[in-house]
């Protein structure tokens, strides 16, 4: 008698956590190689949040793209079907999100993603069960266009590199900038000399630069920018002054504006309790990739206090309330389970010994992306 | 389009392509004297420039940066030939790009435990950061006309040892026959061992210059190792002179495609449709440029048959 309640209350005992749901979670981000530095970052700042958040209803996979759309695919599936992870996220680069996020939303998983927001999943691709907690990718590119019509520019000269999110910052500074353009260009993605971009920009007579270069193209970029003795003003996007890359670049980035949703000195306590452990935990400066890894996991576990993921409508309805304190402050989502946010105009400046950047303005307030119409869910 | 944008255009070709005979010379000297193929040859380069950023961040000196990276990418190069590459002569070429591409692995991880994933800083050295205007006006940044000079320096030198030496002699001896040359009595192991540091201390060196303009970062050799295998393949295999000349061709091609391809398609398309497919089609320009000289000779241009 006493075994059989013995037995009945052990299995009672394993039904029960079986009934909690671990909720397992596949990360696919880029840890090798060229693009590393940013895939290292998001997945810092999302442990970051897990070991705070000290949750034992919850397992991290993380595996390492090495930004090849191939590998990411191959990952993709193995995470789904022998690892049954329930949510996937990670993914740095546009190109590989778009080679895995449909196919994983289609299999009915959830996706949120810590940085790609290439726009045909924004637009017309857009799916329930994918959640974009960075950014459209065209956002910060326009706030860059609408900075430049501030700052009096006319006549730019524009390029990125030749993949979708170089299309979409394109698209997404021309989208406001009222000026003229001097010049377009699309580079080889991971290109690293750009002695003949900036001999045309040289000779095309125009008064100021965007450039959307992520990682180590944006360092080779300014470095060799600087050195060509072309000195106008340069705009770009966050992504080629994050803190991983500003002390590579070192006085050659001094003083340029860039657009960002994050930066370490917007005021409110997530923000600056994010700064802080993150500094203690890996001693260096967070960077906006590793804020919107941080702000992905606390997404997570909002929806995992409201809802089990098994029911995959009441969890998709908690992942679209977004109730979390975002380290950016107001955080919502809009239709299109893209942010609608503010994004701030930073500058490059010298903390010490360490290049840094600061808020001098708000680009857009409460900024949506331009596909959300397009969106039928 | 203006005569002196095109001879900057020119300029950034030729020190694109000096840039890349530095890379494939120890490539192809490697490749057409023991028959090796070192897919590593780019985690040399990358060695160099890591060697050459950490002495430069505590020294403060470029010289001395540049003699490091030097000095470490020829250590890390005899190192790994007297251990590893040693053993691969004999075996087929799958075997040598199976090991050489673990090496690469082991580089790559190896220097990201070193120093870590973010990129470090080399910058140019202060008296050569600026621009300078040459003739004619052309504004030209002073650093990248100093590796236009170095590179041109470097391939007279290699010219002279492998024409005039007796090391010279020695290693085109090696190349025709090594049978023969070490039954005349030299010591083709120290031979062999001796090439690869050259190649690699010229991988390494390559890495500290391109290292200042561009970003110091773990995986930084490989694009250009594929750059540096075309580069040989187009000049002809073991041939110092085939790597020269494909070097510059790789060089121009790649630079003025890139510049004029979209303007030319701008006659013809909107501009848009001009940018992306005139720099789609520019990415394959070299490709297209080796496949030519493949069909017209198919041992490359200074190829032996």
């Amino acid at each position: 008698m006493f075994l059989r309640t013995a037995v009945l209350a052990a299995s009672t005992a394993l039904l029960g956590a079986m009934a909690q749901a671990d909720v397992k979670v596949g990360m696919i981000t880029t840890l090798s190689g060229g693009g590393a530095g940013l895939g290292i970052d998001v997945r810092d700042g999302f442990m970051l949040a897990v070991k705070q958040a000290g949750r034992d209803d919850l397992e991290v996979v993380i595996e390492d793209d090495q930004r090849k759309p191939d590998v990411a695919v191959q990952l993709a599936d193995k995470m789904i079907q022998s690892e049954k992870v329930d949510v996937l996220t990670g993914i740095i680069w546009s190109n590989l999100a778009m080679a895995v996020v449909p196919a994983a939303t289609a299999q009915g998983k959830f996706y949120l993603s810590p940085n790609a927001g290439p726009s045909p999943l924004a637009g017309k691709g857009c799916h329930p069960n994918y959640f974009n907690v960075a950014w459209q990718n065209d956002n910060l590119h326009e706030a860059a266009g609408a900075y430049a019509n501030d700052a009096g520019l006319k006549n730019s000269f524009i390029l990125a590199p030749n993949y979708p999110a170089g299309k979409d910052a394109l698209t997404g500074y021309k989208r406001l900038f009222g000026g003229e353009l001097a010049g377009e260009l699309y580079t080889k993605l991971g290109q690293t000399d750009y002695a003949a971009e900036i001999a045309q920009i040289r000779a095309s007579g125009a008064d100021s630069v965007y450039f959307f270069l992520p990682g180590g193209m944006g360092i080779s970029f300014l470095k060799q920018y600087a050195a060509s003795g072309v000195d106008l003003p340069l705009v770009g996007p966050a992504f080629s002054f994050d803190q991983g890359i500003l002390q590579a670049v070192g006085d050659a980035a001094m003083g340029v504006k860039n657009t960002s949703q994050w930066n370490k000195d917007i005021d409110n306590a997530a923000n600056a309790a994010f700064v802080e452990t993150f500094q203690a935990e890996y001693g260096r400066l967070p960077s906006l990739y590793a804020s919107q890894g941080f702000d992905t996991a606390n997404l997570l576990f909002s929806a995992m206090d409201k809802a089990d993921v098994a029911d995959a409508d009441a969890f998709r309805a908690a992942l679209k309330a977004a109730e979390f304190d975002s380290v950016r402050g107001d955080f919502a989502f809009g239709d299109n389970h893209h942010p609608i946010q503010d994004i701030y105009v930073r500058e490059v400046i010298k903390e010490g010994d360490l290049f840094t950047n600061k808020i001098i303005a708000t680009g857009l307030s409460d900024h949506a992306d331009a596909y959300a119409a397009e969106c039928k869910m | 389009m203006t005569t002196l944008l095109f001879i900057e255009q020119l300029l950034n070709g030729l020190q694109f392509g000096v840039m890349l005979f530095l890379m494939s010379a120890g490539l192809t000297l490697v490749f057409g004297v023991m028959g090796l193929i070192n897919l590593a040859h780019g985690s040399l380069y990358m060695i160099g420039a890591f060697a050459a950023a950490a002495v430069a961040a505590a020294t403060g000196s470029f010289l001395l940066a540049l003699m490091a990276s030097l000095a470490a990418a020829s250590l890390a190069g005899a190192l790994i030939e007297l251990t590893i590459i040693r053993r691969l002569y004999d075996r087929d070429h799958l075997d040598q790009v199976l090991a050489t591409f673990a090496l690469i692995l082991i580089f790559s991880e190896g220097t990201r435990w070193l120093f870590g994933s973010f990129p470090l800083f080399l910058d140019v050295p202060a008296a050569l950061s600026g621009p300078v205007t040459l003739p004619g006006g052309i504004q030209y940044p002073a650093y990248r006309l100093t590796i236009i000079l170095v590179g041109l320096a470097v391939a007279v030198g290699m010219f002279a040892l492998i024409n005039r030496t007796r090391v010279g002699i020695r290693i085109r001896a090696g190349e025709a026959d090594r049978e023969m040359i070490a039954a005349l009595g030299v010591d083709i192991a120290k031979l062999y061992t001796f090439v690869f540091a050259l190649g690699a201390a010229l991988a390494g060196f390559a890495g500290a210059l391109v290292g200042a303009i561009q970003s110091v970062q773990v995986g930084m050799g490989e694009p250009v190792l594929i750059l540096a295998f075309v580069v040989i393949v187009i000049g002809g295999i073991g041939s110092i002179k085939g790597a020269f000349v494909g070097a510059l061709l790789v060089g121009l091609t790649d630079t003025l495609g890139r510049f004029l391809l979209p303007q030319m398609f701008g006659l013809i398309l909107e501009p848009s449709a001009a940018v992306s497919v005139g720099s789609a089609l520019a990415s394959m320009l070299i490709y297209i440029l080796m496949a030519v000289v493949l069909i017209f000779r198919p041992r490359g241009l200074y190829g032996v048959a």
